[in-house]
């Protein structure tokens, strides 16, 4: 029996010919990565571990970002204990405010993770960098501490969900409508400990910003990653911020899937996921009169500059309506600089827009944007849980940076095409 | 090991943003997060939990975030162990990984209700319900996180490991 594109690279990092679904393996680490509200916890277990450094200083990376710049004592305690336990052990890539971005923006930014690399992070987003061609995976603190002690980690080899993408995406249709619309289609928990391999004719027409988007939700569908093939797109992504070492893996001709779905992009609307599920999703055409109160662009998802672009595209010439807030944060330093020399900041502030240093921010109702009991945002953040950006009684709308910049010139759920 | 208790139930895709809220993760300290535990879905749960108590769910138990304050949240009120349909992936690690013991079992999921007094026997997977008199089989856990649960945890595992030389 083949194996996927994930078993391949397991099978690799574990040592050994072939794995197949089911197995336990322990498996080399190319990177652990940990930020402001986990490392805290990790690195209270790994002192209990006895071990003298991190087992690597260029594969560990701390980043402070969900409740940085520092909001209260609190947070600053726990990011004072970050960048101790980073000087202490001399870890290379521990990111400052000033030079930092939300991680999993800034990980594959800062070429520190490539395709066919093992990644764990202690943060559920890690997924991410499955947009690269690498296996990576959420993991919690104990885990961390684990991994940053022995660079290693153990699995179960997953078994596997094969989306075949065909076709052209419609104008204003991102990578973040169609992970939506495979929520919608597939549920929370549709993809339950699966991987979730992207292939098919359509991912040329996926830019690598509409693909880390949609690597990032495979955890809102229960997955233990999302994975892209890999093409002349990454290879040029890579090339262009990584020096490392990659490797391009391939699945098998029989590799074995749980599931297969086709999937025509060219039929996606634009998505919306309601209150307070990401698989609560609607096209645009079915959403109805929805008032809005916070217009939230940003985080792992979408705060990339392609997304501001499309979001300052709509804005151009535009005032945000009356009474909304609308809320900006670029997702890196890079980003916020490169978003200033194009002019996108000028339109957003022209607008009336907020434009925030990158932080996770509102997204986890951390800081910088909370919610009201009763009030509502459409935000391009990934989670609309209940409680998930502030009051219990608050909601969370779920879209690409398109509709929720026309939205923010309306004041309430739009298609972009009504008002660009 | 045998934990015995009364049941705080609940329904599907109980998340980890519910379990313990974003605005309390300013701290990691286990009594100071069980303060706050379940409040989003269940407000009365911190005063009313005691130890050794239980709770059940339904499906996808855990999902959302990677926080391990949410399993420490569930442990420090004072809960023995999680019993779900089934569970969201890395909530089931850190469980194990911090010493909470879990079961999946469908059967135990759709028919304890709230307040029910349960015993579950971990080494055989045996969850009796003790008000209806009734008797659930949980799936065997695999090998592996027998391991780590004997172990009391994932670090004490390296750990002892380590001291035998592996
Ligand atoms: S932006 Fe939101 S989802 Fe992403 S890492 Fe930060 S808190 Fe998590």
């Amino acid at each position: 029996m083949g194996m996927t594109m994930t078993q391949k690279i397991l099978a690799a990092h574990a040592g050994v010919d072939h794995v197949k679904a089911g197995d336990f393996i322990q498996a080399n680490l190319d990177l652990v990565l940990g930020n402001d509200i986990t490392t805290p916890v990790a690195i209270k277990e790994f002192n209990k571990m006895g071990v003298e450094g991190v087992f690597h200083k260029k594969k560990v990376a701390l980043v402070p970002d969900h409740f940085t710049p520092n909001k209260d004592i609190k947070a600053a305690e726990q990011c004072k204990m970050v960048r101790e336990f980073a000087y202490e052990k001399d870890i290379e890539n521990y990111f400052e405010i000033g030079e930092m971005g939300i991680e999993h923006a800034l990980l594959p930014e800062k070429g520190l993770v490539v395709c066919g690399d093992v990644v764990i992070g202690a943060d559920s987003h890690t997924c991410t960098y499955g947009a690269l061609g690498a296996f990576s995976t959420g993991i919690g603190s104990t885990d961390m501490a684990a991994g940053m002690a022995t660079g290693k980690c153990w699995f179960r080899v997953p078994t596997a969900i094969k989306f075949e993408l065909k076709g052209k995406p419609q104008k204003w249709v991102s990578g973040k409508d169609i992970i939506l619309h495979i929520i919608g289609m597939i549920g929370v928990d549709g993809a339950r400990y699966q991987s979730m391999e992207f292939m098919g004719d359509g991912i040329k027409n996926l830019s690598m910003d509409d693909r880390f988007a949609m690597a990032n939700m495979a955890i809102e569908a229960g997955g233990k990653n999302g994975i892209f093939i890999v093409d002349d797109v990454t290879l040029d992504y890579v090339k262009n911020h990584s020096t490392k070492k990659y490797k391009v893996y391939t699945p098998d001709e029989d590799a074995e899937y749980e599931k297969v779905y086709e999937i025509d992009l060219s039929t996606i609307r634009p998505t919306v996921a309601f209150p307070h599920l990401p698989e609560n999703t609607r096209t645009i055409d079915e959403v109805g009169d929805v008032k809005i109160d916070q217009v939230v662009i940003g985080s792992c998802t979408n705060g990339r500059i392609e997304d501001l672009r499309v979001a300052a595209k709509i804005l151009e010439g535009k005032k945000v309506a009356k009474g909304i807030r609308m809320i900006v944060f670029p997702a890196t330093q890079k980003i916020y600089l490169q978003a200033m020399k194009e002019g996108l900041m000028e339109t957003f502030i022209t607008a009336g827009a907020v434009v925030s240093t990158p932080t996770c921010g509102p997204c986890l109702g951390g800081h910088m944007g909370i919610l009201a009991k009763g009030e509502r945002a459409i935000a391009t953040t990934n989670r609309n849980f209940v409680g998930r950006m502030g009051h219990v009684e608050s909601e969370v709308y779920l879209s690409s940076p398109a509709v929720a910049a026309a939205s923010a010139v309306t004041g309430k759920i739009t298609n972009p095409e009504d008002v660009a | 090991m045998i934990k015995s208790g009364k049941v705080f139930k609940y329904g599907d895709n109980i998340d980890t943003d519910v379990i313990i809220p974003a605005r309390y993760l300013s701290t990691s300290v286990p009594k100071e997060l069980a303060k706050y535990c379940m409040q989003d879905i269940d407000e009365t749960f911190s005063e009313r939990v005691t130890d050794g108590d239980i709770i059940v769910a339904d499906k996808n138990f855990g999902c959302g975030s990677s926080r391990e304050h949410a399993p420490i949240a569930i442990k420090a009120s004072g809960i023995s162990c999680v019993i779900a349909s089934t569970f969201a992936r890395i909530f089931y690690r850190n469980a194990f990984n911090i010493g909470l013991p879990i079961l999946e079992c469908d059967e135990a999921a759709k028919n304890i209700k709230d307040g029910d007094q349960i015993e579950v026997d971990f080494n055989t997977g045996r969850i009796v319900n003790i008000t209806k008199d009734q008797t659930y089989q949980a799936s065997p856990l695999p090998p592996f996180m027998q391991e780590i649960i004997a172990a009391d945890g994932l670090i004490n595992y390296i750990n002892k490991s380590k001291n035998k030389g592996e």
